[in-house]
């Protein structure tokens, strides 16, 4: 039999309905491998392996029956910012220590209820606060890719970067991955697989732990496009729970990635030609627009002029509502408490010891912004500048159907190469927050390799609500470049070996 | 934009985070740089311009207001600290 792990997400469902395998030979394979890798890669924090059997099981007797549901059986990875009933769900922080919650969150249910099967919690930087997964409580994630005749362990992205790490190793199908400012499209890029950011609304946010409201959203990391289709689609809904979430029928969007793209009008904004721009992300954005070109889209040349103001802007944002968010982190009600002599030095002892040092920094530069007297110059100022941005985007659509554009400005970095200087990591988003800062869905495709022999992505960028035009556009694009997967799997040389115990982060005051 | 360390000191408070005299020193370069950096936006015009509320246009769902949901204390207490029965146990606030 071949090596069930390779599978795609649609390769495994048509296995599965034509009985060549079982769900529990799926997820026993998956299982395997994730023992004989995570040791190495780090990127689960958490593997339900009981779970994974039992829910198999149930699928294989609903297989039988002919009563499948659309994800039947199909292994899958959750980012540990989803709130899963009975199983611990931290954040990758320190404060939320063992906290299990004991309801499920939405999109996870909607999984659960169309019959996937959950393999275990994925690690990404603390509340989804970075671009490299380096602040996470658990350390930090290695990549499956390698620089040509090197042995650096590289960053997978992030926050999402368990998420790419694990679907790239094939030690799950596809995993849910959350987005703030580029947190599941820059890890997906840098790990060569595909991941979308759906419109603001599309995915209902209850029971994902809270970064910044205003922005957060959640998606799918998987190995094809077509696969993130299938997840989109099992993922979206609308909520009561949500009141941002939007009632809006959810498409087929994996029909969608057949329909070709004859005719579309592809926009390149100018404004991403930025300084300094390395010379092959250049050319890798012109090698994406021959390929559309080629399908039959036409080309045009957009300009986005408030582009260079996302980042700063975004860098109030999301710390202002951070801030907020994580107000609730007391040491009263559940995770972590730290007893000091009175309430508020507990509150003071409890927040020093469970947040790390990139979540305090935020927290302080967000309390900072909306302090008395400052309101206004910050927090107005970027939301004012935000209405510039969705402007800019308005009357680009008017012209074009969808933007093309880089999706990193460069690509996996080692793990402790960008870390010092704050800015020089928001530098990361650069070209992925302005999408966020709109509202707007943003998908990135693998395209080619970089010099070092490592994954490059590009980015399409839609109107609101149309994911399927991106899906579209970016099967083009996987159609022309074909899949990238990491040479070898050196990461699982240590098949059988005990787990190394968690490596812990260094420097970081607020440490246990 | 300068942060000064009796300002760290003042934010930190608000934010109920304890620092200490090291971490201090390290956020006001931190906060200053990242505060600096972001004052790039002065260069933007946005007079008359309307600060973004959301950014899909909708108006807030309602709901009846109706009791949906209840008769869980067990489940809502089971993740605290320190717990009494279904009370959350707290440190001491009134003298």
């Amino acid at each position: 039999m071949t090596d069930l792990t390779k599978l795609t997400l649609a390769e495994a469902r048509a296995g599965l309905l034509e009985r060549q395998f079982s769900a529990t030979e799926l997820a026993r394979a998956f299982l395997d491998a994730i023992g004989a890798g995570n040791a190495v890669l780090n990127a689960y924090v958490l593997v339900t392996g009981e779970h994974a059997l039992a829910q198999a099981a149930a699928s294989d007797a609903r297989l039988a029956r002919g009563e499948a549901r659309p994800l039947e059986g199909l292994p899958l990875g959750i980012k540990d910012l989803y709130c899963t009933a009975g199983v611990r769900t931290t954040a990758c922080s320190n404060v939320l220590a063992e906290f299990t919650p004991s309801y499920e969150s939405t999109v996870t249910q909607n999984l659960w209820d169309a019959g996937a099967v959950m393999l275990g919690k994925l690690n990404c930087d603390e509340f989804a606060m970075g671009s490299s997964n380096e602040t996470s409580r658990f350390g930090p994630v290695t990549n499956p890719w390698r620089r040509r005749e090197s042995n650096v362990a590289l960053v997978p992205g992030g926050s999402s970067g368990g998420s790419s790490a694990a679907v790239a190793a094939d030690l799950c199908l596809a995993a849910t991955a959350t987005d703030t400012g580029g947190s599941i499209r820059q890890p997906a890029a840098i790990t060569g697989t595909v991941g979308i950011k759906p419109t603001y609304g599309r995915c209902s946010r209850w029971g994902i732990v809270a970064f910044a409201s205003s922005l957060d959203q959640a998606g799918p990391i998987a190995r094809t496009v077509r696969d993130a289709a299938i997840m989109l689609r099992h993922m979206a809904s609308a909520d009561a729970k949500d009141s941002t979430s939007v009632d809006q029928p959810v498409p087929d969007y994996e029909a969608a990635t057949g329909a070709g793209i004859k005719g579309l009008k592809v926009g390149v904004p100018r404004e991403y030609r930025i300084d300094g721009m390395p010379r092959e992300i250049e050319d890798l954005w012109q090698q994406g627009i021959a390929w559309l070109k080629a399908a039959g889209a036409t080309i045009h040349d957009v300009s986005l002029p408030h582009t260079k103001y996302a980042l700063p802007a975004y860098y109030i944002v999301a710390p202002a509502e951070c801030s907020s968010n994580l107000a609730r982190y007391d040491g009263m009600r559940y995770g972590l408490r730290r007893p000091g002599e009175d309430l508020i030095a507990t509150y003071e002892a409890t927040r020093a010891a469970g947040f790390g040092a990139e979540v305090r920094r935020r927290v302080l530069i967000g309390t900072y912004v909306l302090s008395a007297g400052y309101y206004d110059a910050y927090y107005l100022k970027a939301q004012k500048v935000r209405t510039l941005i969705k402007r800019d985007f308005e009357e680009a659509f008017a012209q074009v159907d969808v933007l093309l554009t880089p999706t990193t400005p460069g690509p996996a970095f080692g793990i402790g190469e960008v870390s010092g200087d704050p800015i020089q990591m928001y530098l990361n988003d650069i070209f992925t927050v302005t999408v966020n800062m709109a509202g707007l869905p943003g998908i990135s495709v693998p395209a080619g390799l970089s010099s070092e022999g490592t994954p490059l992505g590009l980015q399409l960028i839609g109107r609101p609500f149309d994911e399927a035009t991106l899906f579209r556009a970016a099967q083009a694009i996987e159609d022309a470049a074909g899949r990238f997967t990491p040479p070898e799997p050196w990461w699982a040389a240590g098949k059988g070996a005990k787990p190394a115990k968690l490596r812990r982060r260094a420097g970081n005051p607020g440490e246990a | 934009m300068q942060v000064d360390e009796a300002t760290v000191r003042r934010i930190a408070r608000l934010a109920r985070i304890s620092i200490t005299d090291a971490e201090a020193k390290a956020l006001e370069k931190e906060l200053s740089g990242i505060l600096g950096w972001v004052q790039q936006l002065d260069a933007v015009d946005t007079s008359g311009v309307e600060p973004m509320t959301r950014v899909i246009p909708m108006t807030l769902k309602k709901r009846g207001d109706v009791v949906t949901d209840g008769g869980i204390a067990d489940d809502i207490v089971r993740n605290a600290p320190a717990r009494e029965d279904h009370f959350f146990a707290v440190p001491k606030v009134v003298e």
